[in-house]
């Protein structure tokens, strides 16, 4: 029987914490490689400080993404992220030359099919998210309005 | 490093000082390697305040095996980063997960992966008695998966980017092309092999797969801007139910 078996399962997670002056903003990856960040006003009644993003465009830092840098510009509209643009990207493969040769042709090709699969695990980029989450968050620390609770 | 670090174990014997020494274990990579953290040895080096007679062992030990990556790739991994400092993480990541691994195989388990930032360390068998799956995650759509890999005792590294063409603008080369290729995953004997290998084989571009086609006990798919997925000859043999 498998009644033996335990399931032990837990996630740990290595936060990326950066302490502004606004106040501390901690910008905790989830495992898809987007920050999550609390952009409505919590309505429940605690004495915790609540926070919220103030309209406008702001401008991360410069993220070394390995390959090149990342920078990006956040846009709050309503309170929350309504789009994050890039103003730089990884593009040039610095003494890589130049890629414009197709894969070798016995390479079977084909679309990819978007599945809600059954899996245990997900193997995805982070390389350069790792980045793309630094010069979002400086960017969110600067829309941070912290509100306290009465 | 700063990224999610993931463990499941199946055993009856796993408990919070298991999980504990495996998480202690990449804080101390982390605090080793991170070129986010100041006083990390890695800065320090970088900054000049640790010459090559200071570093530890681990340092040592990771800067010889980049080197080795580096004539395996022919240079296309090469921990000088744009900026002109070291970053070795590139291969940190796979190493540290391999070891972690191995920190649970010594206590005992046998069926358990380690997944850092997508990077996995795959063993045995999940609770259901099954070899563990891995979805390789869309790049277009982070909450959906595109193919399903069943992993027997191997390693799966995804190196990549979600810049897409419709959300990059280059202000001063609005016709510039965009990056080709969104992901390249891996599928190796062990998730160092795989890593080492994905991170340079991405920063070929369309070769990438080509290059990885060239090397045995390596499989890859790779994931382009326009949604084609190209993939080594031997893949499919990694793949679940043709899915």
């Amino acid at each position: 029987m498998l009644s033996s078996f335990l399931i032990a399962s837990f996630a740990g997670y290595v936060l990326y914490q950066r302490g502004q002056d606004s106040g501390q903003v901690s910008a905790s990856p989830d495992s898809k490689g987007l920050v999550s960040g609390n952009s409505s006003q919590s309505s429940s009644a605690s004495a915790a400080n609540t926070f919220s993003y103030k309209d406008g465009e702001y401008v991360g830092r410069v993220a070394d993404a390995f390959y090149g840098n990342v920078q990006v510009k956040a846009v709050i509209a309503g309170g929350k992220i309504s789009d994050v643009q890039f103003l730089d990207y990884p593009r040039d493969r610095g003494n890589s030359v130049r890629i414009n040769t197709q894969a070798m042709p016995n390479l079977k090709t084909e679309a990819i099919r978007s599945q809600n699969a059954n899996v245990d695990m997900v193997s995805g980029a982070t390389e350069t998210s790792t980045a793309f989450r630094e010069s979002l968050a400086s960017a969110l620390a600067q829309a941070v309005v912290v509100a306290k609770n009465q | 490093m700063g990224m999610p670090v993931e463990v499941e174990i199946v055993g009856y014997k796993a408990d919070e000082k298991i999980f504990d020494a495996v998480f202690g274990y990449f804080t101390e990579v982390d605090e080793r390697f991170s070129t986010y953290k100041k006083d990390s040895e890695i800065s320090k080096i970088n900054s000049g305040e640790i010459a090559p007679e200071g570093w530890s062992s681990d340092m040592k030990k990771i800067f010889t095996l980049c080197e080795e990556t580096k004539k395996d790739t022919g240079g296309y991994f090469d921990i000088v980063s744009r900026s002109g400092k070291f970053d070795p993480s590139g291969i940190v990541k796979g190493w540290a997960i391999w070891n972690a691994a191995e920190i649970l195989k010594n206590f005992g388990f046998e069926n358990f992966f380690v997944n850092a930032g997508g990077d996995i360390e795959a063993r045995g068998k999940n609770s259901r008695g099954e070899y563990w799956s891995a979805g390789i995650r869309n790049p277009f759509d982070l909450d959906k998966t595109v193919k399903t890999v069943v992993l027997k005792n191997q390693g799966i590294a995804t190196s990549g980017t979600y810049l897409r063409g419709q959300h990059i603008y280059n202000p001063f080369k609005k016709d510039e092309p965009i990056i080709e290729i969104l992901s390249l995953t891996v599928v190796g004997e062990n998730v160092y092999e795989a890593d080492r290998f994905a991170t340079p084989a991405f920063a070929m571009g369309r070769e990438g797969i080509n290059f990885i086609e060239k090397i045995d006990g390596l499989e890859g798919y790779m994931i382009d801007k326009d949604g084609v997925a190209t993939m080594t000859s031997g893949f499919e043999k990694y793949v679940r139910n043709g899915a």
